[in-house]
């Protein structure tokens, strides 16, 4: 059959499937219609081939989103009809060609002749209808037996009436589109006004893409799958995709293939399983005669190949290397590199081919080759000293060659030839340069060549200079070349160009490496890029002045960084405040000045400092008890002037409350102090500012809290004054600040005669303990101190420092897990500011470790139980809130004691009480730790003993402590050891995790459990166990009953 | 190396996307967002780098589209840039001009002529007009196979099957 001349600007459009008996069936609209000129209805010899199409067409120039057609099936025939009514009497003409096919649209119109008139021939032009095929012999048919051969006919013209040119003439062919086409989704997606909007058009998408896959449908695979890979860009799940790309990788022709590649490159990545079935096809593709499969193959290779991948295809890789086309030789090169990546072991494979890779002429060939050897260098020293031996020379040549070729216009850019390969070249003699005197010298000539020829006006010279530089920067030592690269970077820093200067302080940053002193000389250029409008440029000026600062030139860099705090805008503040309280905490020659800078930055800035610098602040001001009385005052005048700075302000308060007479009385002036006035109400008054600050957060009223507490001894005068503001927060909504001032107030009225000893000054906080604690480092030597002050009498007589920290510290035990969370950071302990939501722990949960708390180890203090009594306080804070009590109705800490010996607990004696109460008496009498229990053999195997110690918790007889200790009467190890037990309904059981899950040979673990009996005294304990461990990893599962357990519990 | 290129529009459309280094799917959404959160606010006078997880973004953009390319810490800035212009101007001998790109959806065709730039994160080819021409002689071998397939004889023998 002889091709119709093609169609001019033939452009299918919108595509859409109908409903019943059509399902299944697409409708295409061409436009415009292609010419029919030279078709005779003689083309029906073709006669009925089991065809597949019949071609209708509204006329006119439809647009995309009106739908110009439908079709609908009736009881008795089908039919045509607009679904746009509005352009059913539109002036639309039939096209003259077409005029042929009347007789064929008469039949159309009788098949629907018992169907509303809904279509008038006149109207529309044909157009295209492609059937299933399986359909058409029923829609013949239906035809009337007359009409069949027309029909045929008008399939027939419509046949030839396509142009192979028709781009999407498979879609047309295809009888199962699965929707709507890759430009029609885009475009239906890119018009969603909504996220929401846009999710539902790429949910159904998706679903029509999956259904096609699982109808395995081979014709539209490739467009779902760009559909999938667009879909994919904008963030959808489409692992549902991946099987359908390894299909068409794995079918044989070159279109496939090449949609197939490109979508597993997209859709997948190195970690997905899948990507292992793919391995069979790329070795076969590796293989293939046709250069441009084996180019795909590769590429894809080169970028998501996995290591086990890399293993496997390594061989094909290697040989194409040496492929006649030099295409195929630069993806081989680049995929190489990915592979010695993934795999550094199959380095060696590769030395030899790269090296012969460098004698290339061929530009992509020679770049590829360079970068390869570049990483093999990397990766192994054997090829780093085989390049040097035998390619140095060669690569200077080719650098020479190329800084001297004349111009090549296809490598040309802005004047230069190919900048690429001069940039990898450089790159490859750094490597090979650094660290070996020779083949540095080697290079010298060259890279001062390349310095000073190349031109500097263009990006792509500044490229070259730049990398030209760092080479220089890299080989060995040669003064004359280091000067010049410098000069070179002190250009870049005054030029113009934010680019050039970014990557100046960049490569000044490499080069403080090799020579400080150079780069010093350029630090007022550069402290005036920190100031730059850029941000980048601000950033990376600052990584380098922080680099700049050294002993000799800490106080003016600091100065101008912190002049210019003040200017900065508020994303970089954070940034700013960090590096300059580092530098002033690395290079402080005198702690006065430490303190005078960080005074400055706190004013500043204090709103964008970390805890841990007001934190190691307040420690440098303790320790410096010659400034103590210079900082306080320092600190109220900054306060003075600066209230919004919140951690200034925590930093005043603490120092205040410490320092206060130092402050009123101008103790310890310095010579530079200028002398200052203030009243011991005014010292009160800062405070009390502080506490009423609106902006004040928890933390920093919870501390003028306790400043105010300490002032009221400091200050006899204002006490009854500090009584009332601590009373005014006895109404405050927030439980912490409420408990404070309940409790500080209680021990301003009726604790008088500790008081004083109470809100003593904090002693000396050790900063190395500090250090080691930011650190992350738990000091374990604070059990020493409880060891000694064991022996102290209980009460007053304590050495009078450490229960202050106790005492302000109280307030946080109402949630007991909280300072065991905290990790330890004692200071926050010390200052009492942990302060962690009342609601974080339930008080059932266990007991902090002892220890590891110094809090709680400080509370231990003076009791003689050593084991228990850590836990006591917040035991019987948390008796308190399981019995409901509203804590303000307690009139005080001191009324909690008689609460405490109402809960019918054993109490165990509460150190902080005694405190308090002053007159409490220690009930400290064994029988109070509660009836002891005998310890028991709960199960005993050949193999296995496992024992039960009871302990119960004070004020609570319910519930049962036991500690589990399995010991293995074995000489052989059990490993995965799982202890698991089972209760009956009216216990309940929490078990801990075991001390280790290995069971060493006659070895023993413990696991400790707890158990709360709801019919304490009427049923008695019982538990089933089933224990299970690994011996030389043989299961082994132990199972028994518990039924003696001691009555009471 | 470059761990990744990324077209994104002025409205912070995604237009085409290419991970060399490996990241999973959430991930990639999250360095979508973020990045396209730094560079679509930064000024037009400014650099065109941006440090980012301890690696650099270099961008450039070119009429309405932004072309960003993540390079390790110690890369080539400058010329990182100049692949990018390397880039754009083979998708504009490509395509004919690069506005009509912006326009236009990024097609596959993009992305076949990034993988002819580059692989594995590295530079593949200096030569504009040898990856034209590799590009287009792909081309034509996808027409000529789909001409085959697509001829009228090969669809009625198929129709007739």
């Amino acid at each position: 059959m002889a091709p119709i001349s093609p169609g001019a600007g033939l452009r299918p459009s919108l595509s859409r499937p109908c409903s019943s008996v059509f399902d299944g069936c697409c409708v295409c609209f061409l436009h415009p219609w292609p010419s029919f000129e030279g078709s005779t209805c003689r083309s029906m010899e073709l006669g009925p081939p089991g065809g597949t199409l019949v071609i209708l067409r509204s006329h006119g120039g439809f647009e995309d989103n009106k739908e110009p057609l439908g079709f609908e099936a009736s009881e008795d025939g089908w039919f045509v009809r607009c679904c746009d009514s509005l352009h059913v009497d539109a002036q639309w003409r039939f096209s003259p060609p077409l005029r042929a096919l009347s007789p064929c649209l008469s039949v159309v119109s009788k098949v629907s002749a018992g169907g509303p008139p809904v279509m008038r021939t006149e109207n529309f032009n044909v157009q295209t209808v492609i059937f299933d095929q399986g359909a058409l012999p029923d829609l013949t048919s239906r035809l009337p037996e007359t009409s069949r051969s027309t029909f045929w006919c008008m399939v027939a013209i419509c046949l030839t009436g396509l142009s192979p040119e028709v781009s999407t003439l498979d879609e047309i062919m295809n009888p199962f589109s699965s929707g709507t086409r890759l430009r029609d989704m885009i475009r239906a997606i890119r018009s969603c006004k909504t996220a929401a909007e846009e999710r539902a058009v790429v949910r159904k998408e998706c679903a029509a893409i999956r259904a096609a896959i699982s109808e395995n449908d081979q014709d539209y695979r490739h467009r779902n799958l760009a559909k999938l890979m667009f879909i994919h860009m904008l963030g959808y799940p489409t692992h549902f995709g991946q099987m359908e790309c390894l299909k068409l990788i794995a079918s044989s022709g070159f279109p496939e293939k090449r949609i197939g590649y490109l979508g597993l490159m997209l859709l997948l990545d190195e970690r997905q399983e899948v990507l292992m079935l793919v391995t069979n096809s790329l070795k076969q593709d590796l293989n293939h005669s046709n250069q441009y499969i084996i180019g795909l193959a590769l590429c894809a290779l080169g970028n998501i190949c996995s290591a086990e991948m890399a293993r496997d295809l390594a061989p094909e890789v290697e040989r194409l290397l040496q492929f006649r086309d030099p295409n195929i030789r630069k993806k081989a090169a680049l995929c190489s590199i990915r592979i010695i990546k993934k795999v550094p072991d199959l380095a060696e494979n590769f030395i030899n081919p790269a090296a012969s890779l460098l004698r290339e002429k061929h530009h992509g060939v020679l770049i590829t080759g360079v970068q390869l050897c570049t990483d093999l260098c990397k990766i192994s020293s054997e090829a780093l000293e085989y390049f040097r031996e035998k390619c140095t020379e060669g690569l200077v040549k080719t650098l020479r060659d190329m800084a001297n070729s004349p111009y090549a216009p296809e490598y040309d850019v802005a004047g230069i030839t190919d900048p690429f390969l001069h940039i990898r070249l450089l790159k490859l003699l750094r490597i090979l340069g650094h660290g070996d005197a020779d083949a540095s010298d080697c290079m010298n000539d060259i890279l001062a060549q390349v310095a000073t020829k190349i031109e500097s006006n263009k990006n792509a010279g500044n490229a070259i200079l730049y990398e030209c530089v760092g080479t220089i920067m890299s080989i060995e030592d040669n003064g004359g070349l280091r000067v010049l690269a410098i000069n070179i970077l002190g250009r870049f820093l005054s030029n113009r160009d934010n680019n050039i200067r970014y990557v100046a302080l960049n490569m000044l940053m490499r080069a403080m490496a090799v020579d400080a002193q150079a780069v010093q000389r350029h630090r007022a250029t550069i402290l005036e890029c920190v100031k730059d409008s850029d941000a980048s440029i601000r950033k990376k000026a600052l990584d380098l002045v922080y680099l700049l600062v050294n002993e000799s030139n800490v106080k003016p860099l600091t100065k101008e960084l912190i002049e210019y705090l003040e200017a900065s805008d508020q994303d970089f503040k954070g940034v700013l405040t960090a590096k300059i309280c580092s530098l002033v905490e690395k290079f402080a020659p005198e702690k006065i000045w430490y303190i005078d800078q960080m005074l400055k930055v706190l004013s500043e800035a204090g709103n964008y400092v970390k805890d841990e610098v007001w934190h190691a602040l307040i420690v440098v001001i303790s320790n410096a008890s010659d400034l103590h009385g210079y900082s306080v005052r320092a600190l109220y005048r900054a306060f003075q002037t600066s209230t919004e700075q919140e951690s200034l302000v925590r930093v005043a308060v603490w120092c205040i409350g410490e320092y206060g007479d130092m402050l009123v009385n101008n103790v310890g002036m310095l010579d530079i102090e200028e002398p200052i006035t203030v009243t011991e109400s005014d010292a009160v008054d800062a405070v009390e500012v502080a506490i009423k600050r609106h902006t004040s957060d928890l933390t920093t009223k919870a501390m003028a809290l306790i400043a105010l507490l300490k002032l009221s001894s400091r200050f006899p005068s204002c006490s009854e004054r500090i009584k009332d503001i601590i009373l005014q927060n006895k109404q405050s909504f927030v439980l912490e600040l409420q408990q404070r001032s309940i409790e500080f107030n209680c021990i301003l009225q009726k604790h008088q005669n500790i008081r004083s000893a109470l809100v003593e000054r904090m002693p000396v906080l050790d900063e190395a303990t500090f250090s080691g604690r930011r650190a992350g480092s738990l000091p374990t030597s604070v059990s020493t101190s409880t060891g000694t002050a064991r022996n102290l009498p209980n009460g007053i007589a304590k050495p009078a420092a450490a229960p202050v920290a106790d005492l302000l510290d109280l307030s946080s035990d109402d949630t007991p897990a909280a300072p065991s969370s905290s990790g330890g950071d004692f200071l926050q302990d010390l200052l009492g500011v942990d302060l962690s939501p009342a609601s974080a722990q339930p008080s059932t949960s266990q007991p902090p470790k002892g220890g590891t708390d110094v809090l709680l180890d400080l509370l231990s203090i003076g009791t003689s139980l050593p084991a228990q009594s850590s836990s006591s306080a917040s035991d019987i804070l948390s008796s308190i809130q399981d019995n409901n009590a509203p804590l303000a109705n307690l009139n005080g800490l001191a009324s909690l004691s008689p609460l405490a010996a109402n809960a019918a607990a054993p109490a165990s004696p509460a150190p902080v009480m005694d405190l308090l109460d002053g007159i409490g008496p220690s009930p400290q009498k064994n029988e109070e730790n509660g009836p002891a229990y005998p310890s028991l053999v709960a199960y005993e195997s050949s193999s296995l003993r496992m024992t039960f110690n009871f302990s119960k918790q004070p004020g609570n007889p319910q519930t049962t402590l036991i500690q589990a200790t399995f010991i293995n009467l074995t000489p052989n190890v059990y490993n995965d050891f799982l202890f698991q037990a089972a209760v009956p309904k009216f216990l309940q059981l929490h078990l801990d995790p075991a001390s280790s899950n290995t069971l060493p040979a006659n070895g023993s673990i413990s696991q400790s459990m707890k158990l709360t009996n709801s019919q304490h005294g009427k049923k008695s304990l019982v538990m089933r166990i089933r224990i299970a461990y690994k011996i030389n990893d043989k299961d082994v599962l132990e199972e028994g009953q518990v039924n003696n357990f001691p009555r009471g519990l | 190396m470059i761990h990744f290129v990324l077209l994104i529009s002025r409205q912070g459309k995604v237009r085409l996307t290419k991970w060399y280094s490996t990241y999973s799917q959430k991930e990639r959404t999250k360095v979508i967002r973020e990045l396209s959160g730094v560079i679509l606010t930064r000024g037009p006078k400014l650099c065109n780098f941006v440090e980012w997880r301890g690696l650099k973004v270099v961008y450039k953009r070119y009429a309405s589209l932004y072309f960003c390319m993540c390079i390790d810490p110690d890369g080539n800035e400058l010329e990182i840039l100049e692949i990018i212009h390397h880039y754009v101007e083979v998708l504009d001998r490509y395509f004919g001009s690069v506005i009509e790109l912006t326009s236009l959806i990024i097609c596959r065709k993009a992305y076949y002529i990034l993988d002819e730039i580059l692989i594995s994160g590295e530079l593949q080819e200096p030569g504009k007009r040898t990856i034209v021409r590799a590009v287009a002689a792909q081309d034509s071998l996808v027409e000529t196979v789909k001409e085959q397939t697509g001829s009228i004889s090969t669809i009625i023998a198929q129709a007739s099957k």
